[in-house]
């Protein structure tokens, strides 16, 4: 029997891997994706987990997805759907609230029932970080840069990169400094004093890391949060209709259109080496399939430990590799619900069409973080709520709905070890809703169906290593030309023919596309496939 | 969604056209009627009344409140009587105009401050360390524009006969004769038109007391209520540069080119450089002497040639009837040397008119540019020339 002999095999059908796919058969090149589950999407996926309701399981907000992807892959005609997120709800215990919507003027209005400066500050915040983040966009839009090669090319980028940083005002340099150095919370003291504005504000900086809001370096992931509200694609966070997963699905089925193959429920067990090159891939079911190239969409930890295996890999590689930092420490809970949730604070529906804070106060944060700190989840967590259903009919039945609690912090490594968690996991559900109650006191009676994963299942469900969101940490350590390590940045691995096309490569985690997109076209560039 | 002045139940009552737009978070009426001309020439004939209110408004108090308003502003304050009004800029450390507004000289240690954006932050952070305390007052106080050449006589029966004394852009404490008794206020002699006309300053509670007594007192003289659109002409007319239009505040610049110095918006009149210091000085010291690179202008667009554009399409000249924000180049022998901001067709003047800047050697008084007017879809250039300022300037405006 004829073997296919396929020009990239891509491990993992995530949202990078079907990128990668896509902009490969669009170069005209064999492709095939081989995806462990029964869905495609990985962390960006919708499952309809109880009859007619249908959770966006993990991610559940869409910004950073990257313009040029959008128009490369020609999305929208292959179904992807944005619905914009309306606004930003903080209640609070003592019956207070306040709303940021996406009309300033309202914003402002809001705010300033708290702190009239503060509302005065908002736009010279929005004004510099859309500053910083024009300087930001153009290493997210490209490989990463390598500081330690002669090449002349990447000293010509390197430059390139040095005179953004030249050009700018002393104002600015200061800025970028203290947004590379400072806490979250620091930093937005440098505009704001009402606690109400900077605590919900502070948590875009530590979503996704072990870290608090107090922490230094979460001033960084706080702008790579913000990045997508001054991108000018959709300008601000929304919804993908009929759940995250459809952007997957646009991504897949553009893949499909350009001729790539895509198979689910296809696990990988090793990837088939002939000395330090790749050669295919080794199915869980035995087969064994031939490529050129093999691509992983996995995160680094189990691409290269799991699937390739640390006696194959170069000891400092392999050493650098075991220190890359995941430490999840969030989790989710998805809930079905029979009607809309009231808030005590503010009865009626037009402000929970966008997304919705529990974080009362910057010390709440703190004091969630220090109990995480000793490896037990947060007795009352930082919980970021949307409601798709408000805004999105194909997701739930008319007149019910589905909300989708983001919680941090829920550490992987327990104080018991992280298999304890299938023991904990109604016991943190029951916390979740436990603190919603005291704002939504009669949630308990709502509740449909209830979906809770904690860190351990992010891990074994979603193959998602120790339960981190994006692949590891998105500090500043683990950026850049030090994604996943040092030297091997550029989606290149130490095993020939083998590459990195996952959130564990730059510019990391986050529905974007970037390392799928950017890992192709190192590929085609390099004329290796 | 914008919020409602007190003014109005009043003004809702008016618009007919509901042609509103959002001014500092609040509803302001463009126009009463379809066309706001008959609002523009009861401005220039008689008097309109206009809600002012929106205006961002701050009261700074304490010994230090001359010194605070002498180190932000481009001013110097120190010598300043009560009862003066001021107009007055405030830049950045880089000298970039941030914001230009009123400061009001109430009482010795006592400062009102309007201006066109939130400005609290900026005057609390320069205040530190100086006795003075600064209270927001936007929400709290209710502000009225009656303007035009018969705003002195409606207005006296309402604040007394103390009016007539009162001087160019001074202020005065009054007592409104409102519904057969007294409420306190400010009345200045102020304005944005260019015109005979007053500003008239009260608590929120009794804005439409004061509403409806100047409204009585204006009825039998021809007052009529105005919107932005007839200002939008007037303050073109009178030569003043509106913020957001002729030039960015550095605050919301993204770009240094974005951003405008005093003497580049040719408001070289008020800034006092030699003296203590205040914020931007060394920059405006150092820009005084080499020049500005760009100034603002007046210009005055060739009619004749305007018309002969549209003649070529077998048109008459048309424009609108409201000044037009759409920047447009400006020329001088097939360079470009500028943009003019704002245009407008003076209905009084009949000429038409356009703000803009241009390059410092391009700027004096006389030089002949080229505008770019677009008819039919099609670019063509018509002469225009650097004019004096302001356009529109009747002696009874200081008389
Ligand atoms: C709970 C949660 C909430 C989040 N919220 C947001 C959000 O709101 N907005 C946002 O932008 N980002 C969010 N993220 C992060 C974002 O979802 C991820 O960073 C991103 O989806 C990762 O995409 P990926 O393609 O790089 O990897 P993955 O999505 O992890 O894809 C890897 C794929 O490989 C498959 N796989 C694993 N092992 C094998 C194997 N042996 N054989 C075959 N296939 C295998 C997996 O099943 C998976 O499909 C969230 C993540 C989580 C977990």
């Amino acid at each position: 029997m004829a073997r296919t002999q396929w020009d990239a095999i891509i491990v993992g059908g995530g949202h990078n891997g079907l990128v990668c796919a896509a902009y490969l058969a669009k170069a005209g090149r064999k492709v095939l994706v081989l995806e462990k589950r029964h869905l495609l999407g990985g962390a960006a996926v919708s499952e309809e987990l109880y009859p007619g309701f249908t959770y966006s399981a993990c991610s559940y907000v869409v910004s950073l997805l990257r313009p040029w992807i959008i128009r490369d892959l020609e999305l929208p005609r292959f179904g992807l759907d944005m619905i914009p997120l309306e606004s930003s709800f903080l209640p609070l215990p003592d019956g207070r609230s306040m709303c940021r919507w996406s009309d300033a003027a309202l914003t402002r209005e809001e705010v300033s029932r708290f702190s009239r400066k503060d509302a005065e500050s908002l736009g010279d915040f929005s004004m510099a970080m859309s500053k910083i983040g024009r300087f930001v966009k153009p290493i997210i839009d490209s490989p990463a840069p390598e500081p330690a090669s002669w090449n002349p090319k990447e000293l010509v980028s390197l430059l390139r990169l040095g005179r953004h940083f030249s050009d700018a005002t002393v104002d600015q340099m200061e800025l970028r400094m203290k947004l590379l150095t400072m806490s979250a919370v620091d930093f937005l003291d440098e505009w704001f004093e009402s606690e109400e504005l900077k605590s919900p504000m502070s948590v875009s900086g530590i979503i996704g890391t072990f870290l608090g809001v107090r922490s230094p370096g979460t001033a960084y992931v706080l702008l790579h949060h913000y990045m997508g509200e001054i991108d000018g694609a959709f300008r601000s966070w929304g919804f993908s209709r009929g759940g995250t997963g459809g952007v997957s699905n646009a991504i897949a089925n553009s893949a499909r259109h350009f001729g790539a193959e895509i198979r689910t429920e296809s696990g990988i067990e090793r990837i088939l080496l002939d000395g330090d090159k790749a050669t295919g891939v080794v199915l869980e079911n035995g087969d064994e399939l031939r490529a050129n190239q093999v691509i992983s969409g996995c995160d680094p930890r189990r691409t290269f430990f799991g699937l390739v295996g640390r006696e194959h890999l170069p000891e400092d590689f392999a050493t650098s590799l075991s220190r890359y930092r995941f430490r999840g420490s969030s989790g989710k809970v998805n809930l079905a619900l029979d009607r809309l949730p009231e808030f005590s604070c503010r009865p009626g529906d037009a402000h929970l069409r966008g997304d919705i804070a529990i974080a009362p106060s910057i010390d709440y944060l703190e004091r969630a973080y220090d109990e995480a700190k000793y490896g037990t989840f947060s007795r009352r967590p930082y919980i970021n709520i949307v409601i798709p259903s408000t805004v999105d009919s194909t997701v739930a039945p008319p007149g019910k709905h589905v909300m989708s609690c983001f919680v941090q912090y829920a550490p992987y490594d327990l104080a018991e070890g992280p298999s304890h968690w299938p023991e904990k996991r109604e016991a943190f559900g029951d916390t979740v809703i436990d603190t919603l109650e005291e704002y939504i006191p009669d949630i308990k009676k709502i509740i449909l169906h209830r979906h809770v994963l904690t860190p351990w299942d992010l891990e074994q469900e979603y193959g998602l290593t120790e339960g981190n969101i994006f692949h590891g940490e998105l500090t500043l350590d683990q950026m850049a030309f030090q994604r996943p390590t040092s030297g091997w940045a550029r989606y290149r691995t130490p095993i020939r023919n083998l590459w990195l096309a996952s959130s564990g490569a730059h510019p990391g985690g986050g529905l974007m596309g970037a390392p799928g997109a950017l890992c192709a076209k190192a590929m085609l560039e390099a004329r290796t496939v | 969604m914008p919020r409602p002045t007190p003014f109005h139940p009043r003004t809702a009552e008016l618009c007919t056209s509901l042609a509103y737009k959002e001014w500092a978070g609040c509803y302001a009426v463009c126009r009463y009627d379809t066309y706001h001309d008959r609002e523009y020439y009861a401005l220039r004939h008689q008097a309109t009344l206009m809600d002012a209110t929106p205006l961002y408004k701050y009261e700074v108090r304490g010994a230090n409140a001359v010194d605070l308003l002498s180190r932000v502003m481009v001013r110097n304050f120190a010598k300043h009587k009560v009862g003066r009004v001021s107009y007055v800029c405030w830049c950045d450390r880089d000298g970039k105009v941030l914001d230009d507004g009123t400061v009001t000289k109430l009482d010795e240690e006592h400062f009102r401050v309007t201006s066109a954006d939130p400005s609290l932050a900026w005057l609390e952070r320069n205040a530190r360390g100086l006795d003075v305390t600064i209270t927001d007052v936007s929400r709290e106080i209710a502000a009225l524009a009656l303007q035009g050449p018969l705003s002195r006589d409606m207005l006296r029966p309402v604040v007394g006969a103390a009016l007539d004394d009162l001087a160019f852009f001074r202020a005065m404490p009054v007592e409104y004769a409102v519904a057969g008794r007294k409420v306190p206020g400010i009345v200045t002699r102020t304005g944005y038109t260019g015109d005979l006309g007053y500003e008239l300053w009260m608590a929120n509670d009794d804005a439409l007391l004061v509403y409806d007594a100047v409204m009585e007192s204006g009825a039998p003289l021809g007052l009529l209520p105005m919107g932005l659109d007839a200002l939008d002409v007037a303050r073109v007319e009178a030569g003043f540069v509106l913020a957001s239009v002729e030039y960015t505040s550095a605050r919301s610049a993204f770009i240094e080119k974005q951003k405008s110095t005093p003497y580049e918006l040719a408001f070289d009149w008020m800034v006092q450089l030699n003296r203590g210091p205040f914020i931007g000085q060394d920059a405006l010291v150092a820009e005084k002497q080499s020049g500005p690179s760009r100034r603002l202008v007046g210009l005055e667009v060739d009619w004749n040639e305007f018309e002969a554009i549209y003649e070529g399409f077998g048109l008459v000249p048309h424009l609108t009837t409201e000044t037009c924000r759409l920047g447009v180049p400006l020329y001088q022998s097939g360079r470009q040397v500028g943009y003019a901001t704002s245009r407008t067709w003076s209905p009084m003047l009949k000429k038409y008119l356009a703000l803009g800047t241009v390059e410092a050697s391009a700027a004096n008084v006389g030089t002949k540019l080229e505008i770019e007017v677009t008819c039919e879809y099609e670019r063509h250039l018509a002469t225009a020339r650097v004019s004096p300022m302001p356009f529109f300037d009747p002696e009874r405006k200081k008389a």
